[in-house]
Protein backbone atom coordinates (compact mmCIF):
# COMPACT_ATOMS: atom_id res chain seq x y z
CA UNK A 1 0.00 0.00 0.00
CA UNK A 2 2.56 2.78 0.57
CA UNK A 3 4.33 1.66 -2.88
CA UNK A 4 1.41 2.84 -4.85
CA UNK A 5 1.25 6.47 -3.14
CA UNK A 6 4.98 6.67 -3.60
CA UNK A 7 4.67 5.80 -7.26
CA UNK A 8 2.57 8.97 -9.15
CA UNK A 9 5.56 10.80 -7.07
CA UNK A 10 8.68 8.81 -8.24
CA UNK A 11 8.97 9.86 -11.89
CA UNK A 12 9.31 13.14 -11.76
CA UNK A 13 12.51 12.20 -9.34
CA UNK A 14 13.81 10.08 -12.19
CA UNK A 15 13.92 12.24 -14.33
CA UNK A 16 15.66 15.08 -12.12
CA UNK A 17 13.15 17.29 -11.28
CA UNK A 18 13.54 18.98 -7.92
CA UNK A 19 10.23 17.07 -5.41
CA UNK A 20 10.19 17.66 -2.02
CA UNK A 21 9.58 13.90 -1.58
CA UNK A 22 13.28 12.47 -2.77
CA UNK A 23 16.58 13.75 -2.45
CA UNK A 24 18.11 15.80 -5.49
CA UNK A 25 19.91 12.95 -7.77
CA UNK A 26 23.31 13.72 -7.07
CA UNK A 27 22.54 13.29 -3.54
CA UNK A 28 20.96 10.02 -4.23
CA UNK A 29 24.13 8.80 -6.43
CA UNK A 30 26.25 9.63 -3.41
CA UNK A 31 24.48 7.92 -0.94
CA UNK A 32 24.47 4.61 -3.40
CA UNK A 33 28.19 5.48 -3.94
CA UNK A 34 29.22 5.39 -0.15
CA UNK A 35 26.85 2.28 0.88
CA UNK A 36 28.41 0.37 -2.39
CA UNK A 37 31.76 1.13 -1.37
CA UNK A 38 31.33 0.23 2.05
CA UNK A 39 30.05 -3.15 1.18
CA UNK A 40 32.83 -3.42 -1.63
CA UNK A 41 35.12 -2.82 0.97
CA UNK A 42 34.18 -5.20 3.99
CA UNK A 43 32.65 -7.63 2.46
CA UNK A 44 33.52 -7.97 -1.77
CA UNK A 45 37.13 -7.10 -1.07
CA UNK A 46 37.29 -10.21 1.38
CA UNK A 47 35.08 -12.73 -0.57
CA UNK A 48 37.69 -12.00 -3.39
CA UNK A 49 40.43 -12.48 -1.32
CA UNK A 50 39.95 -15.90 -0.11
CA UNK A 51 39.35 -17.25 -4.48
CA UNK A 52 42.90 -15.01 -5.55
CA UNK A 53 44.58 -15.90 -2.80
CA UNK A 54 43.55 -19.77 -3.29
CA UNK A 55 44.40 -19.74 -6.98
CA UNK A 56 47.43 -17.42 -7.18
CA UNK A 57 49.87 -20.11 -7.52
CA UNK A 58 48.01 -22.09 -10.07
CA UNK A 59 44.95 -24.19 -10.42
CA UNK A 60 47.55 -27.42 -9.99
CA UNK A 61 48.89 -25.60 -6.56
CA UNK A 62 45.24 -25.22 -5.26
CA UNK A 63 44.21 -28.57 -6.07
CA UNK A 64 47.01 -30.39 -4.50
CA UNK A 65 45.77 -28.81 -1.50
CA UNK A 66 43.07 -31.26 -1.52
CA UNK A 67 45.64 -34.47 -2.11
CA UNK A 68 46.59 -34.11 1.36
CA UNK A 69 44.63 -37.09 3.49
CA UNK A 70 44.11 -34.36 6.08
CA UNK A 71 41.92 -32.17 4.54
CA UNK A 72 40.09 -35.15 3.19
CA UNK A 73 39.80 -36.16 7.04
CA UNK A 74 38.89 -32.58 7.92
CA UNK A 75 36.23 -32.41 5.28
CA UNK A 76 34.37 -35.56 6.07
CA UNK A 77 34.52 -34.84 10.01
CA UNK A 78 32.97 -31.56 8.96
CA UNK A 79 29.91 -33.32 6.80
CA UNK A 80 29.64 -35.70 10.11
CA UNK A 81 29.26 -32.79 12.40
CA UNK A 82 26.83 -31.25 10.19
CA UNK A 83 25.01 -34.26 9.65
CA UNK A 84 24.33 -35.50 13.64
CA UNK A 85 23.81 -31.33 15.05
CA UNK A 86 21.90 -30.15 11.44
CA UNK A 87 18.91 -33.26 11.98
CA UNK A 88 19.23 -33.19 16.13
CA UNK A 89 18.50 -29.47 15.82
CA UNK A 90 15.48 -29.38 13.07
CA UNK A 91 13.91 -32.03 15.34
CA UNK A 92 14.27 -29.87 18.19
CA UNK A 93 12.71 -26.90 16.11
CA UNK A 94 9.44 -28.85 15.90
CA UNK A 95 9.46 -29.88 19.02
CA UNK A 96 9.76 -26.34 20.81
CA UNK A 97 7.91 -24.58 17.53
CA UNK A 98 4.84 -27.38 18.44
CA UNK A 99 4.49 -26.77 21.72
CA UNK A 100 5.19 -22.99 22.09
CA UNK A 101 2.82 -22.18 19.04
CA UNK A 102 -0.26 -24.79 19.21
CA UNK A 103 -0.48 -24.25 23.69
CA UNK A 104 -0.74 -21.54 26.30
CA UNK A 105 1.56 -22.53 29.51
CA UNK A 106 2.78 -20.03 31.88
CA UNK A 107 6.85 -19.38 31.52
CA UNK A 108 6.77 -19.59 27.49
CA UNK A 109 8.66 -16.16 26.71
CA UNK A 110 10.93 -17.59 29.43
CA UNK A 111 11.61 -20.26 27.03
CA UNK A 112 11.63 -18.80 23.68
CA UNK A 113 14.56 -16.69 25.95
CA UNK A 114 16.29 -19.49 26.64
CA UNK A 115 16.02 -21.30 23.26
CA UNK A 116 18.15 -18.43 22.30
CA UNK A 117 20.37 -18.36 24.59
CA UNK A 118 23.17 -19.79 22.34
CA UNK A 119 23.39 -17.21 20.08
CA UNK A 120 24.16 -14.36 23.29
CA UNK A 121 27.13 -16.40 24.14
CA UNK A 122 30.44 -16.03 23.12
CA UNK A 123 31.89 -18.96 20.62
CA UNK A 124 34.87 -19.97 22.91
CA UNK A 125 32.37 -20.14 26.06
CA UNK A 126 30.44 -22.42 23.84
CA UNK A 127 33.26 -25.00 23.83
CA UNK A 128 34.29 -24.08 27.29
CA UNK A 129 30.83 -25.27 28.77
CA UNK A 130 31.47 -28.83 27.50
CA UNK A 131 35.30 -29.13 28.88
CA UNK A 132 34.03 -28.05 32.21
CA UNK A 133 31.47 -31.16 32.40
CA UNK A 134 33.82 -33.69 30.17
CA UNK A 135 36.65 -32.90 30.55
CA UNK A 136 39.95 -34.64 32.52
CA UNK A 137 39.17 -31.93 35.13
CA UNK A 138 35.45 -31.31 34.72
CA UNK A 139 32.46 -33.07 36.55
CA UNK A 140 32.23 -36.14 34.69
CA UNK A 141 35.82 -36.42 33.81
CA UNK A 142 37.37 -39.14 35.84
CA UNK A 143 33.92 -41.20 34.79
CA UNK A 144 34.54 -41.05 31.83
CA UNK A 145 38.13 -41.84 32.21
CA UNK A 146 37.29 -45.03 34.03
CA UNK A 147 35.05 -46.07 31.19
CA UNK A 148 37.43 -45.12 28.93
CA UNK A 149 35.20 -42.98 26.91
CA UNK A 150 36.75 -39.44 25.01
CA UNK A 151 34.27 -36.62 24.65
CA UNK A 152 36.96 -33.92 24.50
CA UNK A 153 39.61 -33.78 22.50
CA UNK A 154 37.62 -36.03 20.24
CA UNK A 155 34.54 -36.34 17.92
CA UNK A 156 31.71 -35.91 20.22
CA UNK A 157 32.83 -32.93 22.18
CA UNK A 158 33.11 -31.39 18.47
CA UNK A 159 29.39 -32.38 17.92
CA UNK A 160 28.31 -31.55 20.83
CA UNK A 161 29.53 -27.99 20.47
CA UNK A 162 28.28 -27.64 17.26
CA UNK A 163 24.92 -28.42 18.04
CA UNK A 164 24.93 -25.97 21.16
CA UNK A 165 26.31 -23.22 18.73
CA UNK A 166 23.56 -23.99 16.39
CA UNK A 167 21.00 -24.65 18.68
CA UNK A 168 18.19 -22.15 18.17
CA UNK A 169 18.82 -21.73 14.26
CA UNK A 170 15.34 -24.05 13.24
CA UNK A 171 13.23 -23.33 16.24
CA UNK A 172 13.42 -19.79 15.70
CA UNK A 173 12.43 -19.47 12.06
CA UNK A 174 9.23 -21.89 12.78
CA UNK A 175 8.07 -20.18 15.47
CA UNK A 176 6.69 -16.63 14.56
CA UNK A 177 6.07 -18.60 10.99
CA UNK A 178 3.49 -20.83 12.99
CA UNK A 179 2.56 -18.00 15.10
CA UNK A 180 1.10 -15.93 12.15
CA UNK A 181 -0.81 -19.35 10.96
CA UNK A 182 -2.82 -20.59 13.89
CA UNK A 183 -4.20 -23.31 14.48
CA UNK A 184 -7.34 -24.03 12.80
CA UNK A 185 -5.77 -25.85 9.81
CA UNK A 186 -4.56 -28.54 12.62
CA UNK A 187 -7.95 -28.17 14.88
CA UNK A 188 -9.79 -28.55 11.54
CA UNK A 189 -7.97 -31.96 10.79
CA UNK A 190 -8.34 -33.34 14.33
CA UNK A 191 -11.84 -32.81 13.93
CA UNK A 192 -12.30 -35.10 11.15
CA UNK A 193 -10.51 -37.67 12.78
CA UNK A 194 -7.03 -37.38 11.77
CA UNK A 195 -4.43 -38.36 14.65
CA UNK A 196 -1.76 -35.85 16.01
CA UNK A 197 0.96 -37.53 13.80
CA UNK A 198 -1.52 -37.80 10.47
CA UNK A 199 -2.27 -33.83 11.18
CA UNK A 200 1.41 -33.03 12.08
CA UNK A 201 2.82 -34.94 8.65
CA UNK A 202 -0.34 -33.62 6.09
CA UNK A 203 -1.06 -30.09 7.57
CA UNK A 204 1.67 -28.84 9.68
CA UNK A 205 4.85 -29.77 7.81
CA UNK A 206 3.73 -28.86 4.29
CA UNK A 207 2.71 -25.18 5.67
CA UNK A 208 5.73 -24.55 7.29
CA UNK A 209 8.46 -26.57 4.87
CA UNK A 210 9.88 -23.39 3.22
CA UNK A 211 10.78 -21.66 6.90
CA UNK A 212 11.88 -25.33 7.79
CA UNK A 213 14.79 -25.29 4.82
CA UNK A 214 15.62 -22.03 5.40
CA UNK A 215 16.05 -22.70 9.33
CA UNK A 216 18.12 -26.01 8.39
CA UNK A 217 20.31 -23.81 5.60
CA UNK A 218 21.40 -21.67 7.92
CA UNK A 219 22.13 -24.14 10.82
CA UNK A 220 24.22 -26.43 7.96
CA UNK A 221 26.28 -23.36 7.19
CA UNK A 222 26.86 -22.24 10.86
CA UNK A 223 27.90 -26.31 11.71
CA UNK A 224 29.85 -26.49 8.85
CA UNK A 225 31.85 -23.18 9.25
CA UNK A 226 32.03 -23.30 13.68
CA UNK A 227 35.48 -22.49 14.34
CA UNK A 228 36.04 -21.04 18.32
CA UNK A 229 33.29 -23.54 19.77
CA UNK A 230 35.17 -26.39 18.11
CA UNK A 231 38.79 -25.02 18.37
CA UNK A 232 38.04 -25.40 22.33
CA UNK A 233 37.05 -28.97 22.42
CA UNK A 234 38.92 -30.41 19.10
CA UNK A 235 43.01 -30.40 20.50
CA UNK A 236 43.54 -30.19 17.07
CA UNK A 237 44.88 -33.85 16.33
CA UNK A 238 45.44 -33.47 12.45
CA UNK A 239 43.23 -36.21 10.28
CA UNK A 240 41.35 -37.37 13.41
CA UNK A 241 39.47 -34.33 15.37
CA UNK A 242 40.42 -31.23 12.69
CA UNK A 243 37.13 -29.59 11.14
CA UNK A 244 37.90 -27.38 7.81
CA UNK A 245 37.98 -24.31 9.16
CA UNK A 246 40.24 -25.91 12.08
CA UNK A 247 42.09 -27.27 9.13
CA UNK A 248 42.58 -24.14 7.79
CA UNK A 249 43.57 -22.40 10.67
CA UNK A 250 46.62 -24.83 10.71
CA UNK A 251 47.77 -24.40 7.79
CA UNK A 252 47.56 -20.53 7.88
CA UNK A 253 49.69 -21.12 11.34
CA UNK A 254 52.36 -23.47 9.57
CA UNK A 255 52.64 -20.66 6.15
CA UNK A 256 50.92 -22.64 3.66
CA UNK A 257 48.60 -19.93 2.72
CA UNK A 258 47.95 -21.67 -0.70
CA UNK A 259 46.61 -24.71 1.00
CA UNK A 260 45.12 -22.39 3.67
CA UNK A 261 42.79 -20.64 1.22
CA UNK A 262 42.18 -23.50 -0.99
CA UNK A 263 40.30 -25.02 1.60
CA UNK A 264 39.01 -21.84 2.97
CA UNK A 265 37.64 -21.50 -0.73
CA UNK A 266 35.14 -24.66 -0.20
CA UNK A 267 33.95 -22.61 2.61
CA UNK A 268 33.63 -19.80 1.20
CA UNK A 269 31.62 -21.49 -1.84
CA UNK A 270 29.62 -22.66 0.56
CA UNK A 271 28.44 -19.66 2.36
CA UNK A 272 27.79 -18.18 -1.66
CA UNK A 273 25.86 -21.58 -2.18
CA UNK A 274 23.98 -20.63 1.63
CA UNK A 275 23.48 -16.96 0.21
CA UNK A 276 21.62 -18.01 -2.96
CA UNK A 277 19.64 -20.77 -1.44
CA UNK A 278 18.52 -18.27 1.36
CA UNK A 279 17.38 -15.53 -1.09
CA UNK A 280 15.44 -17.49 -3.26
CA UNK A 281 13.34 -19.11 -0.55
CA UNK A 282 12.99 -15.23 0.80
CA UNK A 283 12.04 -14.15 -2.46
CA UNK A 284 9.72 -17.10 -3.84
CA UNK A 285 8.43 -18.41 -0.57
CA UNK A 286 8.43 -16.97 2.40
CA UNK A 287 6.91 -12.82 2.99
CA UNK A 288 9.20 -11.75 5.71
CA UNK A 289 7.03 -9.45 7.88
CA UNK B 1 -4.51 -20.81 31.23
CA UNK B 2 -6.98 -23.65 31.25
CA UNK B 3 -7.93 -23.71 28.11
CA UNK B 4 -9.45 -26.89 26.43
CA UNK B 5 -6.90 -28.80 24.31
CA UNK B 6 -7.97 -30.19 20.92
CA UNK B 7 -4.12 -30.62 19.62
CA UNK B 8 -2.39 -33.66 20.79
CA UNK B 9 1.19 -33.66 21.50
CA UNK B 10 1.82 -31.16 24.27
CA UNK B 11 3.91 -33.31 26.91
CA UNK B 12 5.67 -34.77 24.24
CA UNK B 13 6.42 -32.02 22.54
CA UNK B 14 7.30 -29.98 25.88
CA UNK B 15 8.80 -32.58 27.49
CA UNK B 16 11.17 -33.15 24.38
CA UNK B 17 12.04 -29.68 24.52
CA UNK B 18 12.98 -28.88 28.36
CA UNK B 19 14.69 -32.65 27.85
CA UNK B 20 16.71 -31.33 24.93
CA UNK B 21 16.86 -27.07 26.17
CA UNK B 22 18.03 -28.85 29.85
CA UNK B 23 20.60 -31.42 28.62
CA UNK B 24 22.58 -29.38 25.92
CA UNK B 25 22.28 -25.29 27.00
CA UNK B 26 21.08 -24.81 30.27
CA UNK B 27 23.05 -27.87 32.55
CA UNK B 28 26.30 -26.98 30.54
CA UNK B 29 25.85 -22.93 30.81
CA UNK B 30 24.96 -23.36 34.59
CA UNK B 31 28.13 -25.68 35.36
CA UNK B 32 30.74 -21.90 34.51
CA UNK B 33 28.52 -20.12 37.17
CA UNK B 34 28.93 -23.38 39.83
CA UNK B 35 32.37 -24.12 38.86
CA UNK B 36 33.14 -19.89 40.26
CA UNK B 37 31.21 -20.54 42.63
CA UNK B 38 33.66 -22.75 44.42
CA UNK B 39 36.02 -19.81 44.25
CA UNK B 40 36.43 -17.30 47.16
CA UNK B 41 35.12 -13.47 46.37
CA UNK B 42 39.35 -12.71 46.44
CA UNK B 43 40.62 -15.54 43.87
CA UNK B 44 37.61 -14.61 41.46
CA UNK B 45 38.75 -10.89 41.65
CA UNK B 46 42.29 -12.06 41.45
CA UNK B 47 40.98 -13.66 38.03
CA UNK B 48 38.63 -11.24 36.65
CA UNK B 49 40.64 -8.09 37.28
CA UNK B 50 44.58 -8.98 36.67
CA UNK B 51 45.80 -6.35 34.49
CA UNK B 52 46.37 -8.68 31.43
CA UNK B 53 42.96 -9.28 31.72
CA UNK B 54 41.35 -5.51 32.34
CA UNK B 55 44.05 -4.64 28.91
CA UNK B 56 41.96 -7.28 27.14
CA UNK B 57 38.27 -5.96 28.24
CA UNK B 58 39.32 -2.35 27.11
CA UNK B 59 40.18 -3.64 24.18
CA UNK B 60 36.94 -5.76 23.85
CA UNK B 61 34.41 -3.33 24.90
CA UNK B 62 36.36 -0.44 23.14
CA UNK B 63 37.22 -2.16 19.79
CA UNK B 64 33.31 -3.45 19.83
CA UNK B 65 31.80 -0.46 20.63
CA UNK B 66 33.70 1.76 18.00
CA UNK B 67 32.87 -1.11 15.28
CA UNK B 68 29.22 -1.10 16.39
CA UNK B 69 28.81 2.34 16.26
CA UNK B 70 30.77 2.43 12.07
CA UNK B 71 27.94 -0.60 11.64
CA UNK B 72 25.22 1.90 12.77
CA UNK B 73 26.32 4.53 10.75
CA UNK B 74 26.95 2.54 7.99
CA UNK B 75 24.35 0.15 8.27
CA UNK B 76 21.36 2.93 8.31
CA UNK B 77 23.07 4.34 4.91
CA UNK B 78 23.22 0.43 3.60
CA UNK B 79 19.46 -0.07 4.34
CA UNK B 80 18.48 3.09 3.24
CA UNK B 81 19.54 3.10 -0.12
CA UNK B 82 18.52 -0.73 -0.11
CA UNK B 83 14.85 0.58 0.52
CA UNK B 84 15.24 3.50 -0.99
CA UNK B 85 16.62 3.58 -3.84
CA UNK B 86 16.89 1.37 -7.45
CA UNK B 87 19.98 0.64 -9.04
CA UNK B 88 21.09 -2.35 -10.88
CA UNK B 89 22.13 -5.46 -8.74
CA UNK B 90 20.22 -4.24 -5.99
CA UNK B 91 19.17 -7.89 -5.24
CA UNK B 92 22.57 -9.49 -5.19
CA UNK B 93 23.53 -6.48 -2.94
CA UNK B 94 20.76 -6.97 -1.06
CA UNK B 95 21.77 -10.60 -0.14
CA UNK B 96 25.60 -9.90 -0.19
CA UNK B 97 24.74 -8.23 3.43
CA UNK B 98 24.45 -11.66 4.91
CA UNK B 99 27.47 -12.72 3.43
CA UNK B 100 29.24 -12.45 7.49
CA UNK B 101 26.72 -14.63 8.86
CA UNK B 102 27.24 -17.32 6.41
CA UNK B 103 30.92 -17.40 5.85
CA UNK B 104 33.08 -19.03 8.62
CA UNK B 105 34.73 -16.97 10.75
CA UNK B 106 38.23 -18.38 10.55
CA UNK B 107 37.58 -17.61 6.47
CA UNK B 108 36.81 -13.97 6.89
CA UNK B 109 39.85 -13.64 9.47
CA UNK B 110 42.62 -15.03 7.07
CA UNK B 111 40.70 -13.32 4.58
CA UNK B 112 40.86 -9.74 5.87
CA UNK B 113 44.20 -10.40 7.96
CA UNK B 114 45.52 -11.12 3.91
CA UNK B 115 44.12 -7.90 2.95
CA UNK B 116 45.39 -5.67 5.91
CA UNK B 117 48.59 -7.05 6.73
CA UNK B 118 51.80 -4.69 5.70
CA UNK B 119 52.42 -7.09 2.19
CA UNK B 120 48.49 -7.22 1.51
CA UNK B 121 46.05 -4.72 -0.95
CA UNK B 122 45.29 -1.96 1.26
CA UNK B 123 47.31 -2.90 4.50
CA UNK B 124 50.49 -2.08 1.92
CA UNK B 125 48.75 1.24 1.33
CA UNK B 126 48.31 2.33 4.90
CA UNK B 127 51.68 0.95 5.79
CA UNK B 128 53.51 4.46 4.17
CA UNK B 129 50.98 6.66 5.74
CA UNK B 130 52.22 5.18 9.21
CA UNK B 131 49.01 3.25 10.11
CA UNK B 132 49.23 -0.46 11.01
CA UNK B 133 46.74 -2.20 10.33
CA UNK B 134 46.59 -5.73 10.60
CA UNK B 135 48.30 -7.14 13.90
CA UNK B 136 46.70 -3.47 15.74
CA UNK B 137 43.62 -2.47 18.14
CA UNK B 138 42.49 -0.97 14.36
CA UNK B 139 43.16 -4.72 12.65
CA UNK B 140 40.48 -5.91 15.83
CA UNK B 141 37.97 -3.02 15.04
CA UNK B 142 37.85 -3.84 11.23
CA UNK B 143 37.41 -7.76 11.83
CA UNK B 144 34.42 -6.98 14.39
CA UNK B 145 33.28 -4.28 11.81
CA UNK B 146 32.97 -7.12 9.37
CA UNK B 147 31.14 -9.58 11.54
CA UNK B 148 28.64 -7.22 12.91
CA UNK B 149 27.82 -5.79 9.97
CA UNK B 150 24.28 -7.41 8.64
CA UNK B 151 22.64 -6.50 11.88
CA UNK B 152 21.86 -2.70 11.75
CA UNK B 153 20.80 -3.35 7.83
CA UNK B 154 18.48 -6.64 9.11
CA UNK B 155 17.05 -4.09 11.85
CA UNK B 156 16.41 -0.68 10.28
CA UNK B 157 15.67 -2.08 6.65
CA UNK B 158 12.22 -3.49 7.71
CA UNK B 159 11.15 -0.35 9.80
CA UNK B 160 11.94 1.49 6.83
CA UNK B 161 9.74 -0.61 4.46
CA UNK B 162 6.83 0.28 6.92
CA UNK B 163 7.35 4.24 7.15
CA UNK B 164 4.05 5.81 6.03
CA UNK B 165 4.93 8.02 3.31
CA UNK B 166 1.81 10.45 3.88
CA UNK B 167 3.75 11.37 6.95
CA UNK B 168 6.72 12.49 5.24
CA UNK B 169 4.17 13.72 2.39
CA UNK B 170 2.44 15.79 5.32
CA UNK B 171 6.18 17.13 6.11
CA UNK B 172 6.96 17.93 2.67
CA UNK B 173 3.29 20.21 2.53
CA UNK B 174 4.40 22.03 5.46
CA UNK B 175 8.03 23.51 3.97
CA UNK B 176 10.32 20.86 5.23
CA UNK B 177 13.34 19.91 3.23
CA UNK B 178 14.59 16.04 3.17
CA UNK B 179 17.12 16.75 5.38
CA UNK B 180 14.55 18.50 8.29
CA UNK B 181 12.04 15.74 7.57
CA UNK B 182 14.83 12.96 8.01
CA UNK B 183 15.54 14.21 10.86
CA UNK B 184 12.27 15.35 12.06
CA UNK B 185 9.82 12.79 10.96
CA UNK B 186 11.77 9.64 9.94
CA UNK B 187 14.81 9.51 12.42
CA UNK B 188 12.25 9.25 15.33
CA UNK B 189 10.83 6.12 14.27
CA UNK B 190 13.98 4.14 13.23
CA UNK B 191 16.08 5.02 16.37
CA UNK B 192 14.91 1.98 18.25
CA UNK B 193 15.77 -0.14 15.81
CA UNK B 194 19.02 1.15 14.93
CA UNK B 195 19.64 0.82 19.07
CA UNK B 196 18.49 -2.66 18.63
CA UNK B 197 20.81 -3.35 15.72
CA UNK B 198 23.91 -1.53 17.42
CA UNK B 199 23.40 -3.79 20.70
CA UNK B 200 23.01 -7.01 18.59
CA UNK B 201 26.81 -5.83 16.92
CA UNK B 202 27.89 -4.88 19.82
CA UNK B 203 27.48 -8.32 21.64
CA UNK B 204 28.22 -10.33 19.11
CA UNK B 205 31.50 -8.18 18.20
CA UNK B 206 32.53 -8.82 22.26
CA UNK B 207 32.48 -12.58 21.70
CA UNK B 208 33.96 -12.98 18.85
CA UNK B 209 37.02 -15.00 18.11
CA UNK B 210 37.60 -16.67 14.54
CA UNK B 211 37.25 -13.28 12.63
CA UNK B 212 39.60 -11.41 15.06
CA UNK B 213 42.38 -14.00 16.31
CA UNK B 214 44.11 -13.94 13.34
CA UNK B 215 43.99 -9.94 12.50
CA UNK B 216 44.99 -9.01 16.24
CA UNK B 217 48.22 -10.19 16.52
CA UNK B 218 47.31 -11.74 19.95
CA UNK B 219 49.80 -9.54 22.18
CA UNK B 220 49.31 -9.77 25.65
CA UNK B 221 48.12 -6.35 26.95
CA UNK B 222 47.96 -4.77 23.88
CA UNK B 223 45.91 -6.94 21.21
CA UNK B 224 44.54 -9.41 23.32
CA UNK B 225 40.45 -9.97 23.38
CA UNK B 226 38.80 -11.59 25.91
CA UNK B 227 37.64 -14.80 24.58
CA UNK B 228 41.68 -15.44 23.35
CA UNK B 229 42.05 -14.73 27.23
CA UNK B 230 39.81 -17.67 28.18
CA UNK B 231 41.49 -20.39 25.61
CA UNK B 232 44.81 -19.33 26.75
CA UNK B 233 43.95 -19.97 30.23
CA UNK B 234 42.41 -22.93 29.49
CA UNK B 235 45.36 -23.86 27.34
CA UNK B 236 47.65 -23.46 30.52
CA UNK B 237 45.22 -25.77 32.77
CA UNK B 238 44.03 -22.67 34.66
CA UNK B 239 40.47 -23.93 34.69
CA UNK B 240 39.35 -21.15 37.60
CA UNK B 241 40.70 -18.69 35.74
CA UNK B 242 39.18 -19.43 32.66
CA UNK B 243 36.02 -20.10 33.80
CA UNK B 244 35.86 -16.76 35.63
CA UNK B 245 36.31 -14.45 32.92
CA UNK B 246 33.46 -16.74 30.86
CA UNK B 247 31.32 -15.77 34.15
CA UNK B 248 31.65 -11.96 33.07
CA UNK B 249 31.84 -12.34 30.00
CA UNK B 250 28.39 -14.16 30.19
CA UNK B 251 27.15 -11.79 32.68
CA UNK B 252 27.78 -9.07 29.83
CA UNK B 253 25.67 -10.66 26.94
CA UNK B 254 22.73 -11.83 29.18
CA UNK B 255 22.46 -8.34 30.32
CA UNK B 256 22.46 -6.99 26.60
CA UNK B 257 20.31 -9.66 25.58
CA UNK B 258 17.87 -8.13 28.14
CA UNK B 259 18.16 -4.87 26.92
CA UNK B 260 17.81 -6.17 23.16
CA UNK B 261 14.77 -7.83 24.02
CA UNK B 262 12.90 -4.88 25.81
CA UNK B 263 14.13 -3.02 22.82
CA UNK B 264 12.51 -5.09 19.96
CA UNK B 265 9.35 -5.44 22.04
CA UNK B 266 8.88 -1.84 22.14
CA UNK B 267 10.01 -1.11 18.30
CA UNK B 268 7.54 -4.23 17.73
CA UNK B 269 4.66 -2.56 19.94
CA UNK B 270 5.12 1.16 18.08
CA UNK B 271 5.41 -0.63 14.89
CA UNK B 272 2.05 -2.27 15.20
CA UNK B 273 0.55 0.68 16.85
CA UNK B 274 1.52 2.49 13.38
CA UNK B 275 0.19 -0.23 10.88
Amino acid sequence: MPRQLQNPVRPAVARGAASPLAEPAWVRWLLIAAALGFLALFLGLPLAAVFIEAFRKGVSTYLAAFEDPDAWAAIKLTLLTAGIAVPLNLVFGLAAAWCITKFDFRGKSLLITFIDLPFAVSPVISGLIYVLLFGAQGWFGPWLAAHDIKIIFAVPGIVLASIFVTFPFVARELIPLMQSQGSDEEEAAVSLGATGWQTFWHVTLPNVRWALLYGVILCNARAMGEFGAVSVVSGHIRGKTNTLPLHVEILYNEYNFVAAFACASLLAFLAIVTLVLKSIIEGRHLSKP
Amino acid sequence: MAKFRVLPGFGLSLGYTLLYLGLIVLIPLSATFLKTAGMSWADFLAAVASPRVMASYRLSFGASFIAAAINTAAGLLVAWVLVRYSFPGKKVVDSLVDLPFALPTAVAGIALTAIYAPNGWIGSLLMPLGIKSAFSPFGVIIAMTFIGLPFVVRTVQPVLEDLDPEVEQAAATLGANRLTTFIYVIFPEIWPALLTGFAMAFARAIGEYGSVVFIAGNMPMKTEITPLLIITKLEQYDFRGATAIAVVMLVVSFILLLGINLLQRFTTRRRNAFA
